[in-house]
């Protein structure tokens, strides 16, 4: 009997460790959570610089909560409508979380720090009808562009077609090589809404009509989709990208490309670091500028912005950690050790060193540094959007229900006109 | 309590070898739940009397069926009037049958193109025909596995033991290893160039797609379904078999005349459960196919998910009312169910 | 021949000859075991091997890595390849460095003799070697032993309710004759019908306004009820005889003693199956975890581990070990409690 008392006991000693976690560890401590999401190295990098930041301020301690993407993308919403959210997270959703963002802007030592450096991206965070509030910075600016393996063109003895070739000469210089070598992917798209708008943009699609509401199937979209279409039909891209999943499913061909299967792959600037580390020595990998069309050349911005939420008790102090977080060394220290393009522009204008980059990894963060600088006004308002990712969502869905022959591409344009009409009237439902 | 305790060791527990130790390591918790939880349980039994003790025991399980399944039910069907993106209900504005009229504007039925939401009739359209497939080979196969593992072989007991095992593998492990093996430079691949063939991309054919998902479904549950079986083989009795082999009967017609149809009952719960499981598949499928390719794997659940939990645009009221139809038709079976099994007198 | 005989001797009594129907089915067994037990072999053998070796086409049985060798006057550790001379030797060299479809290479043996050779005439020289990095590294990097208790906390406290509220609703339905008892078996079947996945909105509404969100309470709770369990012990609970009970009441027994002192020990088997079923849900439960713990200290081992999923890309060689590592208490479990499982459902009422 008495063992089975002790074991009650320490079971609800347990219970109780369990559960007191929720309560401060001290008085004079303020805990603040911030919910994270790692494609790389970057979790550990920002463990370390808040580890740094307690160190210098002991009445704050940041509570890294390291979570799937999933977690981001699809529970974070809800647990901020139902006031379960962190104080700060790393979103990719600026624009569809801003409601619930926090302006920081009062708290701030100096605002004209973040208006100069992170002026374009703040607007991706803002709340509609908030045009001076600052809600956080930009752990990573991404830019679309594609990869080329070089050593293919080589072995194939086919030359690369040089700055401000089009997309139809790439296609065909992939599909060349592709043929000689036997690659099963001359040119692979990620299969995101997002990445498609790096070729639809350089076809010149508009995004939006005369009276700035979104007209998503236009002239230049076409162009872009009949290319991903045909594309698809004569092989230069496989349908193993854009065809096998379903929904707004991510698909990506870094694996692939990783494995030598890839000619041409239109990613972006995130992908350099693992490429780096896994392709190693394999062969030779080179960042090239994007393919132009009739609307010129320009990829694609995106990235993921660190975000203080309103929902937050310790406003005061969520501005203490922004602040610290967003200074110029530290994030230098950041976007250096995790391998990102700067979010920053003064540093981006300086140049960010890269230690532990190697030659190629370097060479390529200098190709989409140089494309950041170049992106059209088009490109930056399509990300800035709130509703972006309805439009990305809709495009990649119905798209990739035509390439892979479920429908034809007329009615893909039907359904994706359909389909960002009506959940941008739901959205707009009170 | 000397006068019960000795009931409770009688040919029950036969079956088991070591079901005497494992009683040895109850013996405690049962000491302090008679301790604990006897004293208030006479009261309340001298409160309402003995017969009225059932609804007391019913009481824990139904609070939580109440809280954690009737309630959501309820406020499930509150979404699915009601319409924006606002997760309390009290925030949404009332919109009438409107998103079931959106979910049910067809050109044709028939035609899932003709459709509005043409996914959820996809996904409809999917669903009937991966549960077709799946609750058939699931039928057969574990009918023939329980058959084989019925005859008096070696190793029963292991083999048992070995088709049960995938039963206790998380759905989304059991499509991460399939996925491993089917992806383009996974290990059937391999075999098959091996053997000089052409590397098959599976996941961008529609067929093959749904083969899989319906192979790898059938391979995760078939263990649980061959046991039911095999009890109702066991629970055949052996003189039936004795006087079969003693006119010399071939042993087809020992299984066509004795066996099927003594199995019959079984199968039907078999049937059953396998046809209301297999509706309600969702990551298995989800993890393998992603859906794809186009949406020719794209399962009901699914599109309730992605519509109402995963999608940019948390569209709860239009997932809502796909769930409340889906829950009528899976009621529907359920009530199929229930009468089968109470035809069977359990 | 041998072989044959001895396994049909159990059939048929020694010396008869096997029936084909036998070599059917142990050849059907065979490739059962195979089917089975093969892909979760091939997902451990996997979880050995590095990020690239994962990649590679055709996949190898066993991981392998590639031998480095330690030259003379290179400050760094070569990589070896068996490479095809021109004049017409084989000799396996070090690679200095590759440029373009070129390789330059040295003998290590005789550093001072460099080679310049085409790349595709260069194999890798490789052994086995198992990344149990891939294990390591994570493990260190988070609070694994924090996990693995919450994990199991809730899978313990999760059974334990589930076995108690489960087996007392059983019990009243399957001993009493009650009002309301068809509309209560309605209501336990129709609750089998609704998966998680299309209530979890709702649930997540509910769990929230208890003030449950970011306890472990709240995986705990909302699956505590399974219609299954109440089920399969139902069924099992009508098959014991009626007189026990009645000589009990006889006896002045009350109706919990009867309740938990009769029926539950006559139940063990039955308890033991859902003991097991609710331990595998509870262990591998992901979604909903993942929905109202946002908190680290409560996260559960599931959700730790699939933290290497990010927007852009899967860390294979992370997430593979990490499946084997929540997969290793499912296989104890199977090990120790199979026999279980198999005769336990077996005599359960599923008939």
């Amino acid at each position: 009997m008495r063992t089975v008392t002790s074991l009650i006991a320490a079971l609800a000693v347990s219970l109780l460790s369990a559960t007191a976690f929720s309560g401060p560890a001290a008085a004079e401590t303020t805990t603040l959570r911030m919910a994270w999401y790692s494609d790389g190295n970057e979790g550990e990098v920002m463990a370390d610089l808040l580890r740094r930041f307690h160190e210098q301020n002991k009445d704050i301690d940041v509570v890294l909560d390291q979570v799937p993407y999933k977690a981001i993308n699809e529970n974070l919403p809800m647990q901020l409508a139902s006031g379960q959210g962190p104080d700060i997270a790393r979103v990719v959703d600026m624009g569809g979380l801003s409601r619930y963002a926090l302006d920081l802007r009062p708290l701030l030592k100096d605002p004209s720090y973040w208006e100069t450096n992170f002026g374009p991206f703040l607007e991706w965070m803002r709340p509609p009808g908030a045009p001076q509030a600052i809600p956080g910075f930009m752990t990573q600016l991404t830019v679309t562009g594609p990869f080329v393996n070089k050593t293919l063109f080589e072995q194939a003895g086919v030359a690369m077609p040089g700055e401000k070739a089009t997309w139809e000469d790439w296609a065909k210089a992939a599909k060349d090589v592709a043929s000689k070598v036997q690659a099963p992917f001359p040119l692979a798209l990620d299969r995101s809404g997002h990445r498609f708008y790096a070729l639809a943009v350089s076809q010149g699609t508009q995004v939006f009509g005369a009276n700035g509401e979104p007209d998503v199937v236009d002239e230049g979209f076409k162009r872009a989709a009949q290319l991903v279409y045909d594309w698809h039909k004569s092989g230069v891209m496989s349908k193993e990208l854009w065809g096998s999943v379903s929904g707004t499913a991510y698909r990506g061909a870094n694996d692939e490309f990783k494995n030598a299967q890839v000619v041409m792959y239109l990613s972006g600037s995130w992908q350099i670091a693992q490429f780096a580390k896994t392709v190693d020595n394999a062969f030779d990998w080179v960042a090239v500028p994007n393919p132009c069309g009739t609307g010129g050349c320009s990829s694609m911005p995106g990235g993921a912005g660190l975000v203080a939420f309103k929902t937050t008790q310790h406003p005061k102090e969520v501005a203490r950690v922004m602040e610290y977080l967003a200074s110029e060394p530290v994030l230098a220290e950041f976007y250096s050790r995790s391998l990102f393009v700067p979010g920053h522009l003064g540093l981006a204008k300086k140049g960010i060193d890269y230690p532990t980059a190697s030659p190629e990894a370097a060479a390529a963060l200098k190709v989409f540094t140089a494309s950041a600088a170049a992106l059209s006004p088009i490109a930056y308002r399509t990300q800035g959007y709130g509703n972006s990712r309805i439009i990305f969502n809709a495009v990649i869905s119905r798209l990739g229900q035509a390439v892979s022959g479920e429908t034809t591409l007329e009615d893909a344009y039907k359904r994706i006109t359909a389909d960002v009409a009506q959940q941008i009237a739901e959205r707009n439902k009170k | 309590m000397s006068d019960t305790s000795s009931v409770s060791r009688p040919e029950r527990g036969r079956g088991i070898g070591t079901l005497a130790e494992l009683r040895s390591i109850v013996t405690l918790p049962v000491e302090l739940g008679m301790r604990l939880f006897d004293p208030p349980m006479r009261w309340v039994q001298r409160m309402i009397g003995a017969r009225r003790m059932a609804y007391v025991f019913l009481l824990p399980n139904f609070v939580f069926f109440g809280l954690f399944v009737f309630l959501p039910i309820g406020i499930n069907i509150v979404f699915s009037v009601t319409g924006g993106t606002a997760l309390f209900p009290s925030q949404r504005p009332y919109v009438g049958s409107d998103q079931f009229a959106y979910l049910f504007d067809c050109g044709s039925y028939l035609d899932p193109a003709t459709c509005r939401e043409d996914h959820f009739w996809r996904a409809v359209a999917n669903t009937v025909k991966f549960v077709v497939l799946q609750v058939t080979a699931m039928v057969l196969l574990s009918l023939v596995t329980a058959l084989v593992l019925n005859m008096r072989i070696r190793g029963r007991g292991f083999f048992r033991a070995v088709y049960f095992f995938p039963v206790l593998l998380s759905p989304v492990v059991v499509a991460l290893i399939w996925k491993w093996i089917l992806q383009r430079d996974g290990l059937l691949n391999a075999a098959i160039t091996t053997l000089g063939g052409q590397k098959i991309i599976f996941f961008v054919d529609p067929s093959w797609a749904m083969f899989w998902a319906v192979f790898v479904s059938v391979w995760a549950h078939m263990g649980f379904y061959t046991l039911i079986l095999l009890a109702g083989l066991q629970a055949i009795p052996a003189d039936l078999y004795e006087a079969a082999e003693m006119d010399a009967t071939p042993r087809w017609r020992v299984l066509t005349h004795i066996t099927l149809p003594l199995l019959w009952p079984n199968m039907i719960v078999v049937i059953v459960l396998a046809l209301i499981k297999g509706a309600q598949t969702f990551d298995e499928v989800f993890v393998l196919t992603g859906g794809g390719p186009g949406t020719a794997t794209l399962m009901v659940v699914q599109y309730i998910y992605e519509t109402g939990f995963s999608s940019q645009v948390q569209n709860f009221g239009l997932a809502a009312a796909a769930s409340v139809v889906l829950g009528i038709v899976l009621f529907v079976l359920t009530l199929l169910q229930f009468a089968a099994a109470r035809r069977k007198e359990i | 021949m041998r072989l044959a005989s001895l396994l049909g001797q159990r059939r048929n009594g020694p010396g008869r000859p096997l029936h084909w129907t036998d070599i059917a089915a142990y050849a059907y067994l065979a490739l059962g075991v195979v089917l089975m037990f093969g892909p979760v072999l091939w997902l451990v053998l996997s979880s050995f091997k590095t990020q690239s070796a994962l990649l590679e086409f055709p996949p190898s049985l066993l991981p392998f890595a590639q031998v480095e060798v330690t030259v003379p006057g290179q400050p760094q550790k070569l990589p070896l390849f068996r490479t095809n001379l021109p004049d017409g030797s084989v000799r396996e060299l070090a690679q200095v460095r590759r440029i373009g479809l070129v390789a330059q290479m040295v003998d290590p043996a005789d550093p001072a003799k460099q080679f310049r050779v085409a790349i595709d005439k260069r194999e890798p020289v490789r052994r086995v070697a198992f990344a149990t990095e891939n294990y390591s590294e994570p493990l260190q990097r988070f609070a694994f032993l924090r996990f693995l208790f919450n994990s199991v906390f809730v899978t313990v406290v999760a059974t334990l309710i589930t076995l108690l509220i489960n087996s007392m609703a059983a019990y009243a339905l399957a001993v009493y004759a009650f009002p309301g008892k068809q509309t209560a078996t309605l209501a336990v079947i129709g609750t089998l019908m609704i998966p998680m996945t299309i209530i979890l909105v709702p649930v997540y509404l509910v769990v929230t306004e208890l003030g449950l969100a970011n306890s472990l309470w709240a995986v705990i709770l909302p699956g505590a009820a399974t219609p299954t369990g109440v089920f399969l012990l139902r069924q099992y609970m009508l098959t014991l005889p009626k007189d026990l009970i009645e000589a009990a009441r006889m006896d002045k027994a009350s109706e919990w003693q009867i309740y938990w002192r009769i029926v539950m020990p006559l139940t063990l088997p039955a308890l033991a199956v859902l003991a097991i079923f609710s331990i595998m849900w509870r262990w591998n439960e992901f979604l909903w975890p993942l929905a109202v713990l946002t908190k680290t200290e409560v996260y559960t081992l599931q959700i730790a581990l699939n933290a290497f999923q990010g927007e852009l890309q899967t860390q294979w060689h992370y997430l593979l070990a990490m499946t084997v590592v929540t997969l290793a208490p499912v296989a104890l479990v199977f090990v120790f409690l199979q026999r279980f499982i198999t005769t336990g459902i077996g005599s359960t009422g599923m008939k």
